[in-house]
């Protein structure tokens, strides 16, 4: 998996968990949830969502890592391994 | 026919809403018209008296062809097109469905005589028959309190409808806290569209028969159905201004709150979305300020350590995939629903300025919608779920509120209130509490906060917890028991 396939997938998953959601408008600095309004219900769905397709375990202590947009695209590379 | 549209050269006329004889002014809608692409009201032009009508409904009739002659006060039969009002996407499917659920205890006296079906809407026949009597002042009563005096069956001499007649039904409305009343009983809906002379035992159903806010039979156009679906209204719930007391689009885009079970209780279809949030924009500003207005609110708030239940939850989440994990919430709503049996004042509605405490606990959650609004259904039965139970209704829940597929049901009975807003980052929420529910409960975020645990500092997550109470079911001592309870059993995670 590399950048853009991580980011691909950061798109389709949160489509599904808030359709409503744009991911081009969260900033560098922001964090996915604030920027996106998701609540902790949302947020879990993400995870979820990134699990399912990755099979990634994802603990929550790894939730920091996935704040923002740039943190998760290198947790999903470095997870699934950039293949 | 007129023509509503460059495209059309042809139109079915559905519904009539008027009928030869009847006065209509200009701007009443009078029919209802389908086209391939919509179906529309069609408005009159002008006043005057119904003579014919020429088209037979179901006929299909091309642009230019006379629908109706209308005799004015010594003028000709003229025709009587009209341009219609916006065009519609779509004719809704049967609006108002019978809504079996009853509002437990909130409404003793409008449960109607079961298993009779309910009326369809847009029913041509038992028509409201104009002029009911109604003094201006009660009339002004009647449009305050949202009701439609041509629907109250009057008590006063001669049929006159009353103050105290629009009151009752005034109550028959508030009865039903989000709108969905039980379906009356044909009786009952006949007799209350009789408005001067049904005695209220019709049906017997006794004061219910009075009342027909509820009533399923109401008068509207398919464009009124269509928006009231969209918008999630009762279309029985809205007082109709058309000729007859039919409800039009415009009475529904303009009812009140307190009808609005699911305010996006329909597929968003993006034309109709401006319409739709400014509808539950109102919709939310007139519950929330009959809320203030009806409602001494009292505040209480405290601070609750959430050490134990988040290290029981990541401990839990810890061997769970996503899919099974919990969140903070799930294990508050739980504590809430449990605190309930402490202090049951605060678990139930008000009816009729007296308590009436429920035995069932159906919290309500606020979700906020991404489109803007926020609605509140329930989750039945809460103190009695598991908390992955509880858990996997809460996702279930706010999947389908925020898809716009809440069940009347959900909306029909919570019985207290939850909100919360910590996601957003809030320390504390002081809710508007939910008439006629009694208690509304807030919670803020959990933050690490230093905390003297024995006789030392440390720092623990922390969450503030806060109570709306409603001071004619409780006062600040047992809403204090409340929280207290609260907090007390979310020290106990393990044992929600």
């Amino acid at each position: 998996m590399n950048d853009d396939d991580a980011r691909a997938l950061i798109r389709t998953v949160l489509g599904e968990v808030a359709p409503e959601a744009d991911l081009d408008s969260v900033g560098a600095d922001e964090t996915i949830q604030e920027a996106l309004d998701l609540d902790s219900i949302d947020f879990l769905n993400f995870v979820g969502g990134l699990h399912d397709r990755t099979g990634l375990e994802i603990p929550e202590r790894d939730y920091p890592e996935l704040a923002t947009v740039d943190g998760c695209i290198r947790y999903l590379v470095a997870g699934v391994g950039a293949g | 026919m007129p023509s509503l549209g460059a495209d059309m050269d042809a139109g079915t006329v559905t519904t009539w809403l008027v009928k030869p004889g009847d006065a209509v002014h200009r701007g009443d809608i009078v029919a209802i018209v389908e086209t391939e692409k919509s179906t529309m009201e069609v408005e009159i032009f002008e006043a005057g008296v119904v003579e014919e009508l020429v088209v037979p409904e179901g006929e299909r009739v091309p642009v230019g062809a006379v629908l109706a002659r209308i005799g004015a006060p010594g003028a000709a039969p003229a025709p009587a097109p009209a341009p219609a009002e916006a065009p519609a996407a779509a004719e809704a499917p049967a609006a108002a469905a019978p809504a079996p659920t009853p509002v437990p205890a909130a409404v003793p006296t409008q449960v109607p005589a079961a298993g009779k079906p309910a009326r369809r809407p847009a029913a041509r026949r038992d028509r409201v028959p104009a002029g009911t009597v109604v003094s201006p002042v009660v009339r002004h009563l009647a449009e305050r309190l949202g009701v439609d005096v041509h629907r109250v069956a009057g008590t006063g001499a001669g049929g006159t409808v009353t103050r105290a007649d629009v009151e009752q039904a005034a109550q028959g409305h508030r009865a039903a806290p989000a709108g969905v009343a039980p379906a009356p009983a044909q009786a009952t809906a006949r007799a209350a569209r009789r408005p001067a002379r049904v005695p209220a035992t019709v049906g017997g159903a006794g004061p219910a028969a009075r009342l027909s806010p509820s009533a399923t039979g109401v008068r509207s156009s398919p464009l009124a159905r269509r928006v009231a679906e969209e918008t999630g209204l009762e279309i029985a719930a809205v007082a109709g201004s058309g000729p007859g007391g039919a409800v039009t689009a415009r009475d529904v885009a303009a009812a009140p709150a307190e009808h609005a079970p699911a305010a996006a209780a329909a597929e968003p279809a993006p034309s109709d979305a401006t319409a739709r949030q400014m509808a539950m924009r109102r919709a939310i500003g007139a519950l929330m300020a009959r809320s203030k207005r009806e409602i001494p609110h009292y505040y209480l708030s405290t601070t609750i350590d959430m050490g134990r239940a988040s290290a029981w939850l990541e401990e839990t989440n810890a061997t769970r995939p996503p899919a099974d994990r919990l969140v903070a919430s799930v294990l508050q709503v739980k504590a809430t629903a449990l605190a309930v049996a402490s202090v049951p004042e605060m678990n139930g509605f008000m009816v009729d300025d007296r308590f009436e405490p429920s035995a069932d606990v159906h919290v309500g959650m606020a979700i906020s919608l991404r489109t803007g609004g926020v609605i509140a259904p329930a989750i039945h039965h809460a103190d009695r779920l598991s908390v992955d139970e509880l858990m996997a209704a809460l996702r279930d829940l706010v999947t389908r509120t925020r898809k716009g597929v809440v069940r009347t049901s959900e909306m029909s009975d919570p019985t207290i209130t939850v909100t919360n807003l910590g996601d957003l980052g809030v320390d504390s929420v002081f809710g508007v509490i939910y008439p006629p529910q009694v208690a509304l409960v807030g919670f803020g975020r959990v933050v690490e906060r230093p905390v003297a645990v024995e006789g030392l500092v440390g720092v623990r997550p922390c969450v503030t917890a806060t109570l709306s109470g409603d001071h004619r079911a409780s006062d600040g001592h047992r809403g204090g028991r409340f929280l207290a309870a609260i907090d007390h059993l979310l020290q106990r995670p393990e044992e929600l």
